[in-house]
């Protein structure tokens, strides 16, 4: 699995009211929270994301509130990867149920700049920055978590285990 | 090597003699735990994975509480949603208008959560149940929709920071303030990950909602889980209220901790925490210039009968500031109760304060109190993050129930001192 697309860049520390604001969370149809994906902080990244296209981030990305929504709305966006120094902890395990493709690598976070084309091999964990030619290798996912993301999200991989919840 | 509490209570419901930090489990949970706004997103999972029957009707808690009363026509339509799923698959614990309450505060009043258990909430503040010395923790919807489904959760299990407290709080002081004085100290992802065990002799000088406030305030270091010993105060509040039997859990002499931090809690002052992270504390004192518009004294983390009372002391006899708006909510239906028999309501309403149904409301920007671009407000609620409470170019300043209600006479964030 691959993605390629513009990088959007944001700091630290971005929560997840900022990435779908409460007052929205009156529905749950993803399309419909989408429109609203980051506007508090950023206002042009609905109007300019495109399929593939990739969020860098700083330390403790995704914190505050467990929205499953947050993840979802950068999803249907069409956004390919997030790429932070450090996810919060509900942000990441939601990611991973949901199917949202997430890599921790600091030192890839820090360097990629706003609006650099970047591609990324999710098998090898390799990210390449096209636009400076410099290549990162981000922390594989352990293989519990790699079979939940193979299976389609969490519970997928629970029928294909019978329902049971056990491994 | 010897088990935290947290790895203890993890050991115990994964069938496993020990576990370690960083291991993969998967565990038996005790409560399954949604909200108005987290349980629609889990009941479409739940029906859209094929599953028919939630794995124990006793065991799943749906809470209406976000947006209740509805405040829209789409809210109404996510109540719907929870409420036909409840009442298809008989949930025990589902609390609609009129018995509802803020799920943090309601289902340990209720006794719903006990100690030694394990717990999942598609609410991120979940944690709160850890004063009680259980293992408890936020997750999202798809979480919730397998943990109904199945009755078990994967868990990686965390390793532990243990604060270690000595003394007692100064009388203005409470567990917001310590809590507070801890997320300044070591960040918002100060324990990402982690569990935050507290411990030392300084625990005995902790009420309940003490406890309960700085369990609920872990997630805002991104912890996993915040855990307080089992003692004489929790067995005392656990007796006669609990539905199940409590566990007593505790940790191993020689388990092992990350970090070991002392907190003297005589050395706590009353602690304010400033746009636009939890970390970005100040003693309330050094904040005597900030001009504020509103205070809300209420929520998951400050909504409890001790939050009602402090207030109470407080404003009684007195008058809200002109030009603040100072919005009262009783956390649940009995405290709302209490707080009507024992005349509080009326001291509130005479003092210029409004009394509200529980709601989270305001705390999230929902309703019930929303910020206009440049405003101010003292909240005793958890989070004051870009927009939380309304306008993103509005402010929350978080606080204790003393500084807010303090604020609130004089219209400028102020240390509460008694007279």
């Amino acid at each position: 699995m691959k993605t390629q697309g513009k990088v959007f860049k944001y700091p630290d520390n971005v929560d997840t009211d900022v990435i779908i604001p409460a007052r929205y969370l009156n529905t749950p149809d993803a399309a419909e929270l989408a429109l609203h994906c980051m506007e508090d902080i950023d206002t042009s990244f609905v109007k300019n994301v495109k399929p593939g296209d990739v969020m860098v981030a700083g330390w403790n990305f995704g914190c505050g509130s467990s929205r499953e929504h947050a993840p979802l709305v950068i999803k249907t966006c069409g956004t390919g990867c997030v790429i932070a120094k450090s996810f919060a902890r509900i942000f990441y395990r939601n990611a991973i149920n949901i199917g949202l493709p997430i890599l921790e690598c600091p030192e890839a976070a820090e360097e990629i700049s706003a609006n650099d084309e970047v591609s990324i091999d999710f098998d090898t964990g390799i990210i390449t920055d096209i636009t400076t030619g410099k290549t990162y290798l981000a922390q594989p996912f352990p293989s519990f978590i790699q079979n939940i993301i193979q299976s389609g999200g969490l519970l997928a991989a629970l029928k294909e285990s019978g329902g049971s919840g056990n491994e | 090597m010897g088990m935290t509490m947290t790895q203890k209570i993890l050991a115990a419901h994964a069938g496993l003699d020990t576990v370690t930090s960083g291991q993969l489990i998967n565990a038996r949970l005790d409560i399954v735990l949604g909200n108005d706004i987290t349980t629609p997103v889990a009941v479409n999972e739940f029906k859209k994975a094929g599953f028919d029957k939630v794995f124990d009707k006793d065991k799943i808690a749906i809470v209406l509480d976000h947006f209740v009363p509805n405040k829209d026509i789409k809210a109404a339509e996510q109540s719907k949603t929870c409420r036909e799923f409840a009442c298809s698959h008989c949930v025990s614990h589902f609390y609609d208008v009129g018995k509802m309450g803020i799920e943090h505060a309601l289902l340990p009043e209720q006794g719903i959560v006990t100690a030694g258990d394990c717990i999942i909430g598609a609410d991120s503040h979940t944690c709160t149940y850890g004063a009680l010395g259980a293992f408890s923790t936020g997750v999202g919807s798809t979480d919730m929709a397998a943990g109904m489904a199945t009755g078990m959760a994967w868990f990686k299990v965390p390793s532990a920071i243990k604060f270690e407290l000595k003394g007692s709080l100064p009388k203005n002081c409470s567990g917001k303030d310590v809590i507070l004085t801890i997320i300044g100290m070591i960040g918002v992802d100060g324990a990402l990950y982690k569990s935050m065990e507290f411990t030392g002799e300084g625990v005995a000088s902790l009420s309940m909602d003490d406890r309960l406030c700085i369990c609920n305030m872990a997630i805002e270091a991104g912890a996993k889980n915040g855990i307080f010993p089992v003692d004489e105060k929790t067995v005392a509040y656990m007796t006669g209220r609990c539905e199940r039997p409590p566990v007593v859990y505790s940790a191993d002499e020689d388990a092992e901790y990350e970090k070991i931090i002392e907190i003297e809690l005589s050395n706590i002052v009353p602690t304010v925490s400033c746009p636009h992270l939890p970390e970005n504390t100040k003693p309330a004192s050094e904040l005597s210039n900030i001009k504020i518009d509103q205070v809300v004294i209420g929520s998951c983390t400050n909504g409890r009968m001790e939050d009602m009372e402090v207030a109470y002391n407080i404003l009684n006899g007195k008058k809200v500031a002109d030009g603040v708006r100072c919005i009262i909510i009783p956390a649940t239906m009995q405290i709302m109760r209490e707080c009507v028999e024992r005349g509080y309501v009326t001291a509130f309403i005479d003092a210029g304060a409004v009394v509200s149904t529980p709601t989270c409301g305001p705390c999230l920007g929902g309703y019930m109190g929303i910020l206009a671009a440049g405003e101010k407000c003292v909240a005793t609620t958890n989070r004051n993050f870009v927009g939380r409470m309304g306008h993103v170019e509005s402010e929350v300043y978080l606080a204790s129930p003393a500084t807010a209600a303090a604020s609130a006479l004089t219209g400028f964030i102020t240390e509460y001192k008694e007279d």
